[in-house]
């Protein structure tokens, strides 16, 4: 038998063992979920059995989907303003060292309080609208973005600016032409913490006094033991996490071609 | 005719928290337009340094520098000057062509007459290459972008910091003969810095070896084999007689 053929046979045997195993993992898990249930008897005001679930995703999916609007615009548009106040701070930090030496220290300081414990605060700042919702989501996203784009904008190798100093290229030049893109993989590693952190943003803020959304679900759940409906809101709010990160993993494809994986 | 660089008792003091370190130490030199000077000496004799003060990189703590006639910093703002790093320092989001146009793009109006990012890729052997991107290429290949880069605009001076000490002997031989033919075909004034005296012997028409701590200027020695050099000279007697003399040179330092 020819060596070439064996080997492609066990990649393609391979190539399906990672694609069957996970799903292989979660069905095992799933069963012994529905068996610890019925095993145990274990009451519906403490956990639910999978298919309960499922039956519940199915049968509330308008209501569901109505309160996961509200928190996929709050995350998105804080994750926007967000990434987009961090970006252009780091700009700043970099080409005004004084100013990064002034304000680096208490924004580190900022980012280690706890966001449960910063939330609060911003509700009182903002009252009871979209906005302290939409303001935690940017917060919580802020902080690493900045601290990654200031890494990535100071980056550049040496040579790199000695290249750009024969050419008398300009401060904005220097910007454009090498900073900015030495930066987008560590833009890209920060946006991608910040694509699933600013759906958590978004659930806590809504924990506090609010009638709609996926976190106002979650806490009306808990306060009438109706636990089908709290996990099937936490799924939801995972799935829409879950594809955001996708999405924002697909656009850092489409964007780094050039570090190797 | 004025001398492409005129070197005059250039000192160089670098200052760190433990000491004040001379880099260079009253150096002075000249190289005619269109000549081929090597710089060989040991690692940290300033070398770089040296390469750096030409183009205006780095400011002498003493002495004179002209660059064609002007200061340093009037030839690199008209673009007479080119770099070569050591590795090739290409931008590795742009493909080759994008690399080499990078001078272009920052603030340069192409001259009238100089060839074209297309013509540069064919010169240093890379016609075909041009969509490629650098993680695709060998380090010889982007060392070939890199030179094809420094000379866009023609500039009237390359300088060149260890091109190919990162390279193999084979590719290094090969890009040696293709640098001294680019050499011949523009017109251009190299210094070349090397730490290998086969290199140094085989390029220049003067070594200059430097010695170190601190940085000076031990020998100018002229080298006299026939134009244009062949790979095969490397076996005659002369040029085993040079490299000789360099070794001892060197080793005195
Ligand atoms: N930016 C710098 N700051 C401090 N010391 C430096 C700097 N650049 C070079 N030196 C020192 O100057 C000396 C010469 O360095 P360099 O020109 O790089 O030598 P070479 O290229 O010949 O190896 C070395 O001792 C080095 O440590
Ligand atoms: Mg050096």
């Amino acid at each position: 038998m020819d060596d070439h053929a064996t080997w492609l046979a066990a990649q393609k045997r391979l190539a399906w063992k990672r694609r069957a195993l996970p799903l292989i993992g979660a069905g095992t898990l799933l069963f012994i979920w529905w068996a610890l249930i019925a095993f145990f008897d274990v009451k519906p005001f403490i956990a639910p059995a999978p298919q309960v679930v499922l039956v519940t995703l199915w049968q509330k999916k308008d209501m569901l989907f109505a309160n996961l609007v509200p928190t996929m615009v709050e995350a998105l548009a804080g994750f926007t303003i967000g990434n987009l106040v961090a970006v252009g701070i780091a700009t700043l930090f970099v080409h005004r060292k004084s100013i990064e030496m002034a304000f680096f220290p208490i924004v580190v300081l900022i980012n280690s309080i706890p966001i449960v414990a910063k939330a609060p605060i911003l509700v009182l700042l903002l009252g009871n609208g979209m906005a302290p919702k939409i303001a935690i989501a940017a917060v919580i996203c802020f902080f690493p973005t900045l601290v990654n784009m200031v890494r990535g904008l100071e980056a550049v190798s040496p040579q790199a600016l000695e290249l750009m100093h024969v050419l008398s290229a300009g401060k904005w030049e220097i910007f454009r032409r090498l900073r900015l893109p030495t930066s987008i993989p560590y833009l890209f590693s920060a946006l991608k913490i910040a694509a699933s952190t600013a759906v958590v943003g978004a659930i806590v803020g809504e924990w506090i006094g609010s009638q709609e959304g996926i976190g106002a679900l979650i806490i009306q759940a808990t306060y009438n033991f109706d636990s089908a409906l709290l996990y099937a809101t936490v799924i939801c709010g995972s799935c829409f996490s879950v594809l955001f990160f996708l999405v924002i993993r697909l656009l850092e494809r489409l964007c780094v071609r050039w570090v190797p994986r | 005719m004025a001398p492409a660089i005129d070197i005059s008792g250039v000192s160089v003091r670098f200052m760190s928290e433990r000491a004040a370190v001379t880099a260079l130490e009253d150096v002075s030199f000249t190289v005619d337009q269109a000549g081929f000077l090597t710089l060989l000496g040991p690692s940290g004799c300033g070398k770089s340094t040296l390469l750096r003060v030409v183009a205006d990189i780095i400011t002498p703590s003493s002495g004179q520098v002209r660059v064609l006639g002007g200061t340093a910093d009037a030839a690199r703002r008209q673009r007479e000057i080119g770099f070569v790093f050591q590795d090739a320092t290409l931008l590795p989001w742009r493909n080759v062509i994008d690399n080499v146009r990078l001078p272009l793009q920052i603030g340069g109006n192409p001259r009238k007459g100089a060839r074209s990012p297309e013509e540069l890729l064919k010169l240093v052997g890379l016609a075909g290459w041009e969509r490629a991107f650098p993680h695709e290429l060998s380090g010889g290949m982007r060392q070939r972008v890199s030179i094809a880069r420094a000379l866009l605009g023609d500039p009237k001076i390359l300088l060149m910091d260890e091109p190919f000490g990162a390279l193999d002997e084979i590719t290094r031989d090969r890009l040696n003969d293709e640098l001294l033919q680019i050499w011949r075909e523009t017109g251009t004034t190299i210094l070349f810095v090397t730490h290998a005296i086969h290199e140094a012997a085989y390029l220049g028409q003067r070594v200059m070896v430097l010695a170190a701590r601190p940085g000076r200027v031990r020998e100018i020695v002229p080298v006299d084999l026939p134009e244009p050099r062949q790979l095969a000279m490397r076996d005659t007697a002369e040029f085993g007689a040079l490299a000789g003399r360099l070794r001892t040179v060197l080793e005195n330092c």
